[in-house]
């Protein structure tokens, strides 16, 4: 009689009434075991509804966080420890072979300005956060492993919480940088021609000689771009976890993470490389970013097209042997 | 030693949120965390049930192997807890739960979170027990006293069991037997890799 009373009404409003209301007992058949195993295989969340203000706590049973944790423990220790040690052993390696790149013509002693005070500043202050980001982000990953053991869980922890700390706040410097960079440098970022020659021929680094350049070589743009769009990246998937459960779910946030962790310890093996050129790599390079000034004969090796267009503009400032001045 | 559990017998479950309402009374727990809560799923419709959902205390628990600080360890009865010292509130444990567990007060800017707070099973944390530091910290430590965790010592239809895994186990299978019907112990497969029959 009641499921005469069911059928009809369901021919009625035009549904169709679950398999599961016709069988078994009058409450319906539901079996904890095939629900979870069903989540589990196809990474669902077995959710209801409750009656506390927190929306996260209606997921009753979410397996998913398995996966989660097997990209924290594993895939990511792994795909970040190969990508910051095996660069960091292949900057050795690339040293030892090298050496540091001089500059041939040696030092003239003459000056031009690469970078005005807003471009370095700007520059610093984005890698002074991106220092810290780096290093408190790989705490977070590897600290247990390499720092626990050394300083101990109580000394650990107070690092951690600073550290976690400073991560949250240094991502603001970071964001702003970045957005000034794309506004300062994207112009003289975009591909060219002469970036297909300058990879054909090695660049300054690899190769032998100095391929035609413009302001940036391909080696600076990639670098550019990486740190352009990592950047954005990292900064907009740290921003939804900076703030969990706005307009974002558990499972939102575990994607944002993976996002996050993995865009992060590629930039870092990237800014290594980065870091390599601009110190010991290259004489005269850290030049650039440090007193904004370089020597007349590395901006003509490096940067020939970009020096030559200056020149003509306003010559270099200092007669050989004299100090360096700002040109303005 | 016990292996502890809970098992949440969702056919006798009637949704009263009493074991909700024992916990934040029992441990005083803040504003806004819920170390357990009653979910009901297919609500309205054929199949309906509730289930009392707080941390499980897995084996291998996920929590404790994502936290960046290790400030988990599992007592001898195989519960699942934490040093409040040691944790950074960085809500990996949250990721990484499969029962959404971990709970967080929210201090500071942002969605800044505070140290991490989640059901004890009322066996309190690792400061000595039933020391005021201890309650403050964690709540009562029932366990400590001989006694089982507060929600299902007061369920009022003994829907929510707690105590050795393979006793309530017993218990669940005997009633599934003499109704002749059970929706299975929920989480277990997840927490414990192991099945119930229902």
């Amino acid at each position: 009689m009641r499921a005469l009373r069911y059928l009809l009404l369901a021919l009625a409003l035009g549904i169709t009434v679950p398999a599961l209301a016709q069988q078994g007992t009058p409450r319906g058949v539901v079996s904890a075991e095939e629900l979870e195993a069903a989540a589990l295989r196809q990474g669902g969340i077995i959710a209801g509804r409750h009656t506390i203000p927190d929306a996260a706590q209606a997921n009753l049973i979410q397996p998913e966080g398995k996966a989660w944790r097997d990209f924290h423990n594993v895939t990511l220790a792994w795909v970040g420890g190969i990508a910051v040690l095996g660069m960091l052993g292949v900057l050795i390696m690339f040293y030892m072979m090298r050496g540091k790149v001089m500059v041939h013509g040696g030092m003239s002693g003459r000056t031009i300005t690469r970078f005005n005070l807003l471009e370095r500043a700007n520059h610093w202050m984005v890698a002074g956060s991106f220092i810290v980001l780096g290093l408190t982000g790989l705490n977070l990953t590897f600290g247990r492993h390499i720092l626990l053991p050394v300083v101990g869980p109580y000394t650990f922890t107070a690092i951690s919480e600073w550290g976690k700390i400073a991560h949250n706040y240094l991502s603001f410097p970071f964001t702003l940088g970045i957005v000034v960079m794309l506004l300062l440098w994207a112009k003289d970022n975009i591909p060219g021609r002469l970036d297909i020659e300058w990879f054909k021929k090695g660049g300054g680094l690899v190769g032998k000689g100095h391929p035609d350049s413009k302001r940036f070589n391909a080696g600076q743009k990639m670098i550019f771009w990486i740190t352009v769009l990592g950047g954005a990246a990292v900064a907009v998937s740290g921003y939804l976890l900076i703030f969990p459960f706005m307009g974002t779910d558990v499972s939102d946030m575990q994607l944002a993470h993976i996002i996050h962790a993995l865009v992060s310890v590629l930039m870092i093996a990237a800014i290594l490389g980065h870091i390599y050129i601009g110190s010991v790599g290259m004489q005269g390079a850290f030049d650039a970013m440090g007193s904004g000034q370089v020597d007349v004969n590395w901006a003509k090796e490096h940067h020939n097209l970009w020096t030559a267009e200056q020149l003509a503009k306003r010559p270099a400032s200092g007669a050989p042997g004299a100090q360096a001045k700002p040109a303005e | 030693m016990a292996r502890m559990k809970f098992l949440c017998d969702a056919d006798r479950c009637i949704e009263c949120n009493a074991c909700v309402t024992a916990c934040k009374n029992e441990h005083e727990v803040p504003w806004g965390i819920n170390r357990r809560r009653v979910v009901t799923i297919n609500d309205g419709k054929p199949g309906e049930r509730s289930i009392s959902m707080a941390c499980m205390h897995c084996t291998d628990a996920p929590c404790a192997a994502v936290c960046p600080v290790s400030c988990f360890y599992t007592t001898a009865d195989a519960i699942v807890l934490h040093d409040k010292d040691l944790c950074i509130g960085c809500g990996y444990c949250f990721f990484a739960c499969p029962f959404g567990a971990p709970q967080y007060p929210r201090v500071g800017n942002f969605g800044g979170r505070g140290k991490m707070d989640k059901c004890t099973y009322c066996a309190g944390g690792p400061q000595e027990d039933n020391s005021r530091v201890e309650y403050t910290q964690y709540g009562a430590n029932r366990i400590a006293e001989g006694k089982l965790p507060l929600c299902a010592e007061m369920c009022s239809t003994k829907a929510l069991l707690a105590g050795d895994g393979d006793m309530i186990a017993t218990i669940y299978r005997e009633r599934v037997s003499k109704r002749g019907y059970g929706s299975g112990a929920w989480g277990w497969r997840t927490a414990y890799r192991m099945t119930v029959g229902g």
